[in-house]
């Protein structure tokens, strides 16, 4: 899928805005919705998963001269299984609030459809480098997308942000918010305004063009 | 735990506690799959079924982890029997009743990443529910996703024929859609007790 002419500059950039893993290729979609209740959660599920894919994408890139292609599938979710458990362990040593906020969506991070779609179309093709520069950047187009949803359901769910609260006394929470239904609402409202401005762009180009037509002629 | 009467886990997990609509697992068939009645009602079968075998599995490996004393290679041995559980499925199915098969078709090999699956293995093992306890978990669970996918995918297809913006097309839609059914879940809860 990546053109070999360009930059590792490139492979980073394009996860954080025009390929976001979760607003625009939508993938990824069950921790995204489960523990986007909070911004904490949300920054440190986000936090989670990059650093798991970087690392998978790192040591599937490395190891893919190696690696059979029939077994291919059954050792990426190997390696990633591997390096969730890491994480898990990691988060329960640091913060065990933490952990028990996130709960099953820890080790839920395995089967993250981001993941072994970036070691199976991008890592299992490049190089160590630019593997690394493109799970850096899908890793955190995914956490400020989270960070995105978090911050939309507290702030409206609770009033508050990182737990500190936003408004006076009199505002009422939209407890909808923190309930499931609320991150589906959330997230909908959050790709209709992309695919508004994707919208309104395509249609800026063609005005452009036909301007431009016009004036030749 | 011993006290959860098989009737309440069986509620919870298929209504009160939907695996889609309340714990978001397998959102990806459930966006996926679910334009069709037909097709979700297919998927919904293979997933059950997956499900209770996986769970009956999952019962065995965590006896033998607590055993041989190495909790951490859970995940990585859950993830790995599913795996080739679904393999497993799919060779006996294909062997036993070849149409079964083909109208599973992609189905079954796309169950491996549904994390309804794994999510249902870790639930129950950090639940500590005991074997019968576990079936009939995996069977809720496994009816809750079907019931979902069969709603939304009737949603849907009336949805083929309405008018809407251009804006709110495709994942966007379907994504409201969901965030209704989800709150219409939420009037189930309290049933289970």
């Amino acid at each position: 899928m990546a053109a070999s002419t360009k930059s590792s500059t490139d492979e980073f950039i394009k996860g954080l805005w025009k390929e976001n893993p979760v607003f625009v290729q939508v993938l990824g979609m069950c921790p995204v919705l489960a523990v986007s209740n909070t911004a904490m959660n949300a920054l440190a599920m986000g936090l989670a998963t990059a650093f798991v894919l970087i690392m998978s994408n790192v040591v599937v890139s490395s190891l893919r001269s190696f690696i059979p292609k029939q077994v291919r599938i059954a050792t990426y979710i190997l390696i990633i299984a591997t390096f969730v458990t890491v994480v898990d362990y990691l988060i329960q040593a640091v913060s065990l609030d933490l952990y028990k906020a996130l709960g099953a969506f820890i080790s839920l991070i395995v089967v993250n459809c981001l993941i072994l779609g970036r070691a199976e179309a991008f890592a299992s093709k490049n190089t160590v480098a630019r593997s690394m520069m493109d799970g850096l950047g899908m890793g955190i187009g995914f956490a400020f997308a989270l960070f995105c949803l978090g911050a939309v359901r507290e702030i409206l769910g609770s009033g508050s942000l990182f737990g500190a609260q936003l408004f006076h006394d009199s505002f009422q929470n939209w407890v909808v918010m923190i309930l499931p239904s609320g991150g589906f609402f959330t997230l909908a409202a959050w790709l209709l305004l992309f695919n508004w401005l994707e919208q309104r762009k395509a249609k800026k180009e063609k005005t452009d063009a036909l301007s431009l037509t016009k004036e030749t002629a | 735990m011993e006290s959860e009467s098989l009737w309440t886990i069986f509620i919870n997990a298929s209504l009160v506690n939907n695996f889609v609509l309340a714990y978001f697992l397998g959102i990806c068939p459930f966006l996926g799959v679910s334009s069709k009645i037909e097709t979700a009602s297919r998927m919904g079968a293979a997933v059950t079924f997956v499900m209770l075998v996986s769970s009956v599995c999952a019962f065995g490996i965590q006896a033998l982890l607590v055993a041989i004393d190495a909790p951490y290679l859970k995940l990585i041995s859950f993830i790995a029997v599913i795996a080739s559980t679904v393999q497993l499925v799919e060779m006996f199915i294909k062997k036993v009743s070849p149409a079964l098969f083909r109208s599973l078709g992609i189905f079954l090999p796309l169950i491996t990443t549904n994390c309804a699956i794994l999510g249902l293995a870790l639930f129950q093992t950090n639940k500590g529910y005991s074997f019968v306890q576990c079936i009939v978990y995996a069977l809720g669970a496994g009816v809750g996703f079907t019931l979902a996918l069969v709603l939304m995918a009737g949603l849907r297809e009336k949805l083929e024929l309405a008018e809407v913006p251009d804006v709110t097309k495709g994942t966007a839609m379907a994504l409201m859609i969901a965030g209704l059914l989800s709150v219409t879940f939420m009037g189930f809860g309290g049933l289970g007790g």
